[in-house]
Formats: C-alpha cells, structure tokens, sequence
C-alpha cells in the first residue's frame, strides 16, 4: 500500500521559513487535501511530496522507502497541475504516452492504457487533437489523464480546478470524488484554497497556517476529518478559516469558570458556554466565538437591528448591531423577508459556542452537548 | 461620397516608402543589371543593360572554382549553424533555467566577448588555428565563426528559454524525462520560431564573413564566396571584372533571400498557443 508519511519536515527560501516542522501521515487509499491562506505553503508541501523542490530539513518516505534523494519520476506519484501544463506541439494521445514511454513500456500496453484512460474521462474523441484546440475542461481531463496512465501509488492536484469557470469547477469536483471511488487504493493529496472543494472531497484535512515557522510554531494547524475542523476548532485561526462566512468572535471576560461549562460577560450580555473551562479563572479575558449559522434567530433575549443583508436566495445573511461588541455579527436568516432596520430577537445556544483562551487555543467543547449542536 | 481626407501621417508614409525601398533595392538592382553587361556596356550611363548577355555567369565558373567556393560556403555557415544552436540551446538551458552563482556574469562574459573588433582577435586567433593545425581548412573558419555567432544565439535563446511556462518542464520531469529530453522533446520544438529566425541570422553572418575567411585559407579549393569574389581578378592588374563579380554578388545573394522566404513563415508562426490555460 502507499502510505506518505513526513517527518520534522522543514523548508526554507533564502533565510525565510516557508515550512516548519511538518508531521503527517497520510493512509493509503486517502483523500487529502491542503488547505490554508495564500503564503502558507501548502503548494511547496506539495512540491515536497513530487520532488519539485528539496526539503530543507526531515524525511519523507512514500510506501516505507525514503525518498527525500529519489527523482520525481521514481517516486510512483503523478502531479496534475494547475495550468495543466500539456505539451502543446503534441496531440492529446501522445501528451499522455509520454511519460509511458519513458517507462519503456510496451506499445500495445501504453496503447491499452490510453485508451483506457481516455475511455472513462470521454476523450476518446478527442485524442488526435492538440491542447490547443481544446477547451478549459478539456485540458483538464487530459491533464488528469497523464496521471492515470501512470498507475500512480500517489496522485498530486494542485489547484486543478481554479482556471475552470464556477459551474465546471463543480462538475468536475464531483467527476474527482468518483475518480477517487474508482481507484481505490492510490493516495491523492489536493492542494486548494476554496473550502468548499476541501469540505466536500477530503476525507483528511490539512489546514496550514502562514508564517509559523516566524512565529516558532509548527505550520499545520490542525489536522482531521473536515467535521472535526469544523465542530472542533482546536485554535482561533481555524475556527475563522473554516466555514463560510466566517465564525463570528467577541470579547469576553469569565464570570464563573468549570470542568462542566463556562460563565462569561460579552458587553452588556451573560452567556453560557457549554466547554471544559477547567483551569480558567474568573476575570480573564476570553474570546467567544459562534458560526453565523448557529445564531438562533427569533428566540431569546438578546436583540439586534440589521445594518446591511446578503441575500442568497434560500437564505440571507444579516449584520447585526448589538450589544455584545462593536463589531456586527453576522447570522443566517431562513428566506429572504427581513429588511435594513429591522430588530431581531436571537439566543447564542450554549452547546454552539466557542471558546478560546488568551493564546487563542480553543477549550474543549463538551461532547454530551454535541449531538444538539 | 468624399475622397477620405490625408492625414500628415499618411502622407509621410506615402513620401517616405518610395525612399526607403529605393535606398534598400538600389544596390542590389545595380548590381543585377551590371551582371548581365558585357565589355564597354558596363561603363555606360544606361542603368538596364541594351544586350542581355550571361556570360559574366559563365565566366565566373569557368575562371575559378567558384562552385567549389559555393560549396564551402554552405558547409561552413551549415556548420556554423548546426554547432552554435547546439551548444546554444544547451547554454541556453542551463543559463536560462538553472539557478547557480555567476549567472550574471557569465552572461555578460559570452556578451563581451562578441565586443571586441573581429581584427583585435585576428591575430590571436591565427596563432591558435596554426597550433590546432586548421590553418587552411574549413574547420578553421567554422570554429573561428562560431566566436560571433554564439553570443547572440545564446542570448536569444535564453531570453526565450526563460518565457517558457516552469510547469511545462516539471510535467516532463514527473513524466521522466531527463534534461536533454527536456530541452530537445518539450523546448525544442516550442522554441522554433525562435530558432528558425537565430539560425537565420547565423547563417547569414556566417555566409558574409570576410575577414576570417580571408586569413584562415590560402587555396583557392578553400575560399568561400566572399573572399572568392573579393579575389576575381582580370586579364592584367588594370583592370577590375565588374561583370563577373557583379554576376558572383548575385549567385551568392540569391540563396538567402530563398531562405528568408521559407523561414519567414516559421518565425511568424507562434507555437507556444495552449501550453498552459487560455
């Protein structure tokens, strides 16, 4: 099985730490996919894992074997990149027997191959032509196709979908997963910045964080299931890169403090937060933190009078202007009646809130309250 | 309707075209028709020769081994041609795509070395054909070119080299290409257009040099064209050949200018469309 695990991974350009102290393991047969704000690396980690670019310290080993000194092309991975990156004086047929033949391949199997692959990508058709008389998609799935035909223990996308236009980015998300289904048991890593692409195809999350190795501290950020970066945001940075829009934070100060929940003032409100808070004193500062989504509009005591709306349709997000901070926070309406003026009642469920400490690290939100959430 | 009205810049063009084809084609038109004159006709005030005669073509292959000559001519700038873009293409690579320390310099070392005077080297370069033992070969001449023609090969090629998308030679690295692959599978044929018109160029620098030529052979088998020609001579001292170099001039004109026409095409023609998204 392909197994890719990394070791005290580190990289740097010039003096600069891009990387610092990667430690991953990805299971065979794993969809994972990196996922971070531009500049936090997660495109060189992938590059680290082709063999485009050298790591600066640590080890990776892909299958048990060590390959920090092994070539690209002896690594058993394929790379689909972002612009494709298609030979353009060659047709599509030899654009994917390249690499095929530099394996010294027979020429039925390359053949065999091909059109296999060909076959279930539908490009059949399309195999005399070059890249240039291709379309968008097109390129695309050729792209993939590369891959394919190298039976690849590994297979690397880099942003693949960011040059297809929305509803094609969508089509072929899809055409990915079943990709994926259907090869069973070859690892694919996926680079991406957009979170829906990442929610909906992952079944590991990377989440690297910018400027880590500056600040001392290790660059991935949290590493799960995509739910679990969700509901359990071990840390600030996580809990507002995941979720769309993002999680709405305010400052509080702790009133009373348990290993069974936790008190807190946020302005002129008292809420309950249902976290582990061992370990908190009374008057510290905290951050509560709560998603747009999970603000129950129309019940409970606190109110706020939207300043500006988002309508999508089936539902609207509203900007509230309430007593809880200066900043508005943001919460999701079923449907599209409210208007600019109008007060809202809404209560902050104590089994939706977040907490964070004063270095930003989340505190434990308790299970039993959970499955409510 | 209105005749469309001439605008300063209209004019200026209309003025200025019949000038510059004029001043380009003069010479050459010249020396056409001085080619097809015979004997006193060439002193004439007649620009069109009265009697068409192609004797002077006659002559000049009769009188010295001028096919000969020809055929040097194209081994040399072929030869020119053939090594300066190997070894360019292969500088250009890794000038224009390796990261190592002094690429500047180097750079501008291979540029500089293309500034010094062709005479300021004659007679360095003489010692070291002599000691090589090329001294009246057609070696000497083709490795004594190259010090022009590579300098520009090697920077236009670099330059683009450079353009070409790094995620093109990535996918042929993960693909298992090697670099000479890289360079004469995937950059090859991308660059073309570029090569086309750069060996176009070498080719003719090469088919026109004089002054090695000149110094570097000494038989007549060896010359090429232009010193061939520079050296047609007459019955006695006093008097210079104009037909039969006239006649020469043009052979040797011709053989570009077909060549021009047929890489005028390749050089136009942008292959790089669909590399990577459009």
């Amino acid at each position: 099985m392909s197994e890719i695990r990394l070791q005290g991974i580190h990289k740097r350009f010039g003096g600069n730490p891009i990387l610092a102290d990667i430690n991953l393991t990805i299971a065979p047969g794993e969809f994972c996919v990196f996922i971070g704000p531009s500049g936090c690396g997660k495109s060189t980690l992938l590059r680290l894992i082709a063999g485009l670019d050298d790591a600066s310290g640590g080890e990776l080993h892909i299958d048990g074997r060590c390959v920090n000194d092994v070539p690209p092309a002896q690594r058993d991975v394929a790379m689909v990149f972002q612009s494709y990156a298609l030979y353009p004086h060659m047709t599509v047929y030899d654009n994917m027997a390249f690499g095929l033949r530099h394996l010294k391949l027979g020429k039925d199997e390359i053949e065999r191959r091909v059109r296999s692959a060909a076959e279930s990508l539908h490009l059949t058709a399309l195999l005399d032509r070059k890249p240039g008389a291709l379309s968008g998609g097109q390129r695309q799935r050729v792209a993939i196709g590369r891959a394919i035909v190298r039976q690849p223990k590994v297979f690397l996308f880099d942003e693949p979908l960011s040059n297809l236009d929305a509803s094609l980015r969508v089509k072929t998300r899809v055409e990915i997963a079943r990709l994926h289904r259907q090869l069973g048991s070859a690892s694919m890593v996926y680079v991406t910045h957009d979170q829906v692409e990442a929610m909906t195809l992952a079944d590991k999350i990377v989440l690297l964080k910018p400027l880590a190795g500056q600040e001392g501290v290790p660059s991935i950020a949290q590493v799960g299931h995509p739910l679990d970066l969700y509901h359990h945001p071990k840390n600030r940075f996580v809990a507002s890169f995941i979720g769309s829009p993002g999680m709405n934070f305010f400052p509080a100060e702790v009133s009373q403090a348990s290993s069974s929940g936790l008190q807190c003032l946020a302005g002129t409100a008292t809420l309950q937060a249902a976290v582990n808070a061992s370990g908190q004193q009374a008057g510290t500062a905290v951050t509560v933190g709560i998603r747009p989504e999970h603000v129950q509009v129309g019940e409970g005591s606190l109110l706020g009078r939207i300043t500006h709306l988002e309508h999508l349709g089936e539902h609207s997000y509203a900007y509230l202007e309430t007593g809880l901070s200066p900043a508005p926070l943001v919460v999701k309406l079923a449907g599209s009646r409210a208007a600019i003026g109008d007060s809202l009642r809404f209560a902050l469920p104590a089994a939706s809130l977040h907490v964070f400490d004063a270095a930003d690290e989340a505190l434990p939100r308790l299970a039993a309250n959970l499955a409510a959430a | 309707m209105l005749p469309k009205r001439l605008h300063a810049a209209d004019l200026a063009y209309y003025l200025l075209l019949p000038l510059v084809l004029a001043f380009s084609l003069y010479p050459f038109a010249y020396a056409i028709a001085s080619s097809f004159k015979q004997g006193s006709a060439l002193f004439s005030s007649d620009f069109w020769p009265k009697v068409w005669s192609a004797a002077n073509y006659v002559a000049v292959f009769a009188e010295q081994p001028f096919g000969q000559n020809l055929l040097n001519s194209v081994l040399v700038a072929g030869g020119v041609v053939l090594l300066s873009l190997t070894v360019s293409l292969l500088a250009a690579y890794a000038l224009g795509r390796v990261q190592f320390r002094g690429r500047g310099v180097l750079m501008m070392t291979i540029l500089g070395v293309s500034m010094f005077p062709q005479v300021a080297i004659l007679s360095g370069l003489f010692e070291l054909i002599s000691w090589l033992g090329l001294y009246d070969s057609l070696w000497a001449l083709v490795l004594s070119d190259l010090i022009f023609t590579l300098p520009f090969t090697v920077w236009v090629l670099v330059t683009f080299m450079r353009e070409l998308p790094r995620e093109l030679e990535e996918a042929a690295l993960m693909d298992g290409a090697g670099v000479l692959t890289v360079i004469f599978r995937i950059f090859l044929p991308l660059l073309w257009p570029a090569v086309a018109a750069t060996s176009l160029l070498a080719f003719i620098a090469a088919w026109n040099e004089f002054l090695f030529a000149l110094t570097f052979t000494l038989s007549g088998e060896q010359r090429t064209v232009p010193v061939a020609i520079a050296l047609i001579s007459g019955a006695s001292s006093y008097e210079l050949p104009w037909g039969n170099i006239m006649a020469a001039s043009v052979i040797v004109t011709v053989p570009l200018i077909v060549l021009v026409l047929i890489f005028q095409r390749q050089i136009v023609s942008g292959l790089t469309a669909g590399a990577v998204k459009g």
